[in-house]
């Protein structure tokens, strides 16, 4: 991704997101992280590690739960792109954000909008999770301050007021 | 501690009351920086009835934000649904009213600043019933106050945001009661946090979230070796790059590095890889943890600096070698990797400066700035950002990252710019929790009791050459590297707790409760050692061993044994292992129940009781226990360890150091909170230490091996 030598071109791209048109002028080696924070100002989505390992970026890309980090914006295509500043409107995405606060699960709350990002994908194809399906679901993670055990209990909470 | 407060009200601008609170109780020597920051308020009660209250801390999510918040609003009577917590930024009437300067840490929020929010608090409400009073023509002693409004003896009422422009035209009462435990309304109520629904939609900005007009991101070249030096570099294919404004070299506090600085940050991290530089790394020591475990070991063989000498610990020689233990213990440095990695913002523009750092120690955070731009302190406007994570990463005694910051504003004038550190940066660039070596000998007595004990501790000190080492080096002794041995909550009548300090060129620093992390886990997996050899519960044990003075230790370990019945029966293949631990005056006993799946640890339940004083917010109590104890596990899990090679850290992110996830994690963990009304002592910390130890008492009893050398890297 643009580690060679070759120079930079800068390439315009039309993307969705959160439903809206967006258009942005960057290298096509750009992840689209860096382009939700820095070119359309999102910075909900979060950046962690940069190499797809801590979730903390995590969006939802054609509707599938994806590490932002590592996808180069020339790959996005016409891929909906939906991220944290979408969930409120999202029939799901407030049901797990509503079942976060219940349970106080957050700390520093870094990590929160990708494990929010992880579990709505999760709920959104398995109304009924079992204990293994969320530790596959957010398997990949990561919470510095250690929030795991109540966001297993939000899991659960926001699957039984979806139920 | 001596000390003289003083308080000032005043009118806001935009209408309402605003107290401030002036502390001057230096412990170091400093200069009382001038009050330049409007508004210098702690509570400001707004029109709109908002009662806003400012934080002198840092909120890492460790809570302070509500819990400080609490404290003030409930003596206050406050109507809590309407209490917003904003961040104070550095200056002098936010220090911490013990320590004398600006801090997060060392579990010392709530410890210390118990009684300055709920005077404030209660001061806040005497004025608002005075000015009330004084408008119904009846005496302040009629009128009582509940949720924002002040109530009369006729029947009149009047809201906050009604009297606070009287109120704000009064003098600040000097004594005022404050209210007795049983009156308390918020304090001691369970009480949801005030920054999660920002921090589940988005919204909540961090300092790496701040974005400002022209504002230019920096990334930096560092040295592999530590203290590495520029001898030159080429710079031509990073400044081919469009989008690359500057690339030039800086000093840092060791060495040097060469910043590029960018209009976004893909662009300043293309450039940084095509930068071409020649390091000196001569002169510089290439630290290797694998020769730094030999010296070590080596060291611990000899007794150092006398931490503790009591009884007559030669007494172990005249015992029999059935009847003595030996153990050497060995720990990696670790990295605390916080989510956010580390940042800061800062804008030079010749007299003065403003930067922005989630910072856990602002007043040197904010000197160190003013230092490098050749200002004073109080020309440096220095905001404190929301942190995402801290656990001693944003402490640093040199302010590393800050100047940094304050370098590259310095030459990039009137711009802001913001340094970003990658994971990589984060993970390789050192201010570890050091690497250490215990070597033990324990001298066991008839009843299967310790008689004679002899510790030597090796390990770096990071305080000694700073402020701080008057207050925590005595004897050549750093104390936060003996913390729970010198100091150990069991009688062993003849002791001897002795430390080496070598000097290594790894930069090393506080890692969420410091010294404990090894010291609780030579301590608590040895006494569990000396309780299987006895044949006694381990609680049983612990109960019978520690001193009579360690009584809230002794509390705990009670309310675990009322808490954990379920110990005694568990489900094939499960083990139980019990620790405890007291820690800046809160004391924590935990039981971890684990298993060993496909050669693997699992962890099952936790039950943790604890002792901290009043329990100002259960709820967040609940939190910072089951947070703390899975952070603890980074101690253990099998890539938990940062090590060197001919002076190169060998891991570079979290592929390499991996902190525990969802799957490392226990799937409950249950906290019980002794009932107390003494003053409350930090929680931050204390959860911390227990748990590696418990978890390896638990896997003795799986697997019949003692686990002396993190972490656990062979498969069980």
């Amino acid at each position: 991704m643009g580690e060679g030598g070759e120079a930079m071109s800068m390439t315009t791209y039309d993307l969705q997101v959160n439903g809206r048109r967006k258009s942005v002028t960057v290298d096509p080696s750009t992840p689209l992280l860096w382009v939700l924070r820095e070119d359309l100002k999102m910075t909900g989505t979060k950046y962690g590690c940069g190499i797809g390992a801590c979730g903390a970026c995590t969006v939802h890309l054609g509707g599938v739960a994806t590490r932002s980090c590592v996808v180069p914006i020339a790959l996005v295509g016409g891929r909906s792109i939906t991220t944290i500043e979408g969930m409120g409107r999202d029939p799901v995405g407030r049901v797990v954000q509503d079942a976060w606060v219940e349970k106080d699960v957050v700390q520093c709350g870094y990590c929160q909008s990708g494990q929010i990002m992880s579990v709505v994908a999760l709920l959104k194809s398995n109304r009924k999770p079992t204990d293994t399906n969320i530790e596959e679901s957010l398997g990949g993670n990561l919470c510095r301050c250690g929030t795991y055990v109540r966001i297993r209990e939000a899991v659960k909470r926001a699957a039984e007021k979806l139920a | 501690m001596n000390r003289r407060t003083f308080f000032r009200v005043s009118a806001a601008a935009a209408g309402g009351m605003l107290l401030s609170m002036y502390f001057d109780s230096p412990m170091l020597a400093q200069e009382p920086a001038a009050i330049v920051y409007p508004p210098d308020a702690f509570v400001h009660i707004r029109p709109d009835g908002r009662v806003v209250i400012t934080i002198n801390r840092c909120e890492l999510g460790q809570g302070v934000s509500t819990a400080l918040a609490m404290l003030l609003a409930d003596e206050m009577d406050a109507d809590w649904s309407q209490v917003v917590a904003e961040l104070a930024p550095a200056a002098s009437i936010y220090k911490d009213p013990v320590y004398g300067f600006q801090n997060t840490g060392g579990s010392a929020t709530i410890a210390n600043s118990f009684q300055q929010y709920r005077e404030l608090g209660a001061k806040t409400r005497a004025m608002l019933i005075a000015s009330a009073a004084d408008r119904w023509h009846v005496s302040p002693s009629d009128c009582r106050a509940a949720k924002s409004v002040v109530h009369g003896p006729g029947g009149q009422s009047a809201r906050y945001a009604e009297l606070a422009d009287d109120a704000a035209r009064r003098p600040v009462p000097g004594k005022v009661a404050l209210k007795k435990p049983s009156e308390f309304q918020i304090i001691g109520k369970p009480t949801r946090r005030l920054d999660s629904r920002a921090k589940c939609d988005g919204s909540q900005k961090f300092g790496l979230d701040l974005d400002l007009p022209g504002m230019l991101i920096a990334v930096v070249a560092r040295p592999p070796v530590f203290g590495g030096r520029v001898k030159a570099f080429d710079d031509q294919g990073a400044r081919g790059l469009p989008g690359v404004r500057e690339v030039f070299e800086i000093p840092r506090v060791r060495g040097a590095g060469v910043a590029v600085v960018a209009d976004r940050f893909w662009t300043a991290k293309l450039a940084r890889d095509r930068l071409k530089i020649d390091w000196d790394l001569s002169g510089i020591e290439h630290a290797d943890s694998a020769e730094l475990s030999k010296r070590y070991k080596e060291l611990a063989r000899t007794p150092g600096n006398v931490a503790v000498n009591s009884g007559d610990p030669t007494v172990l020689d005249g015992f029999a070698p059935e009847n003595r233990i030996l153990a050497e213990y060995e720990f990696p440095y670790l990295a605390h990797t916080p989510m956010e990695p580390l940042n800061a913002t800062a804008r030079f523009d010749g007299d003065r400066a403003e930067v922005w750092v989630p910072s856990q120690f602002p007043t040197f955070d904010q000197a160190a700035v003013a230092e490098v731009l050749g200002l004073k302190p109080a020309q440096v406007s220095f905001h404190i950002e929301y942190a995402g994570g801290g656990f001693g990463r944003r402490q640093s005694f040199d302010s590393h990252v800050p100047r940094e910051a304050a370098a590259i504003a310095k030459r990039m004038r009137g711009i802001p710019v913001k340094v970003v550190w990658t994971r990589e940066d984060d993970v390789q660039g050192g201010y570890y929790r050091p690497m250490f070596v215990h070597r033990v000998e324990v001298g066991i007595g008839d009843a299967g009791m310790p008689i004679a004990w002899r510790h030597v501790v090796v390990g770096q000190s990071y305080v000694m050459g700073t402020p701080f080492e008057s207050y925590l080096v005595k004897n050549g002794v750093d104390f936060d590297a003996v913390t729970g041995t010198a100091d150990m909550p069991y009688s062993v009548p003849n002791l001897q707790v002795t430390a080496h300090h070598p000097t290594v060129n790894v930069p090393a620093a506080q890692w969420r409760s410091i010294g404990s992390t090894h010291n609780a886990f030579v301590m608590e997996t040895l006494i569990d050692e000396l309780a299987t050899r006895a044949n006694v519960d381990p609680i049983a044990y612990r109960l019978k061993l520690i001193k009579p003075d360690a009584r809230r230790l002794r509390a705990t370990l009670a309310l675990l044994e009322e808490m954990s019945s379920w110990r005694n029966h568990l489900p094939r293949g499960h083990a139980v292992g019990i620790a405890c631990n007291e820690y800046q005056g809160t004391a924590v006993a935990s039981a971890a129940e684990v298993s060993i799946e496909n050669k693997r640890l699992r962890m099952h339940r936790v039950t943790i009781a604890l002792h901290c004083g009043l329990a100002v917010n259960p709820l967040s109590i609940e939190s910072q226990f089951q947070g703390g104890t899975i952070f603890g596990l980074t101690q253990i899990v099998a890539k938990g360890a940062i090590t060197l090679k001919n002076g190169r850290v060998e891991q570079r992110n979290f592929d390499g150091f991996t902190p525990p996830y969802i799957v490392d994690a226990p799937t409950a963990i249950d906290v019980h909170i002794v009932p107390s009304t003494e003053a409350p002592t930090g929680t931050g910390e204390p959860p911390v230490p227990v748990i590696a130890p418990a978890v390896v008492n638990a896997l003795f009893r799986l697997t019949g091996t003692r686990y002396r050398t993190l972490p656990l890297v062979a498969a069980l």
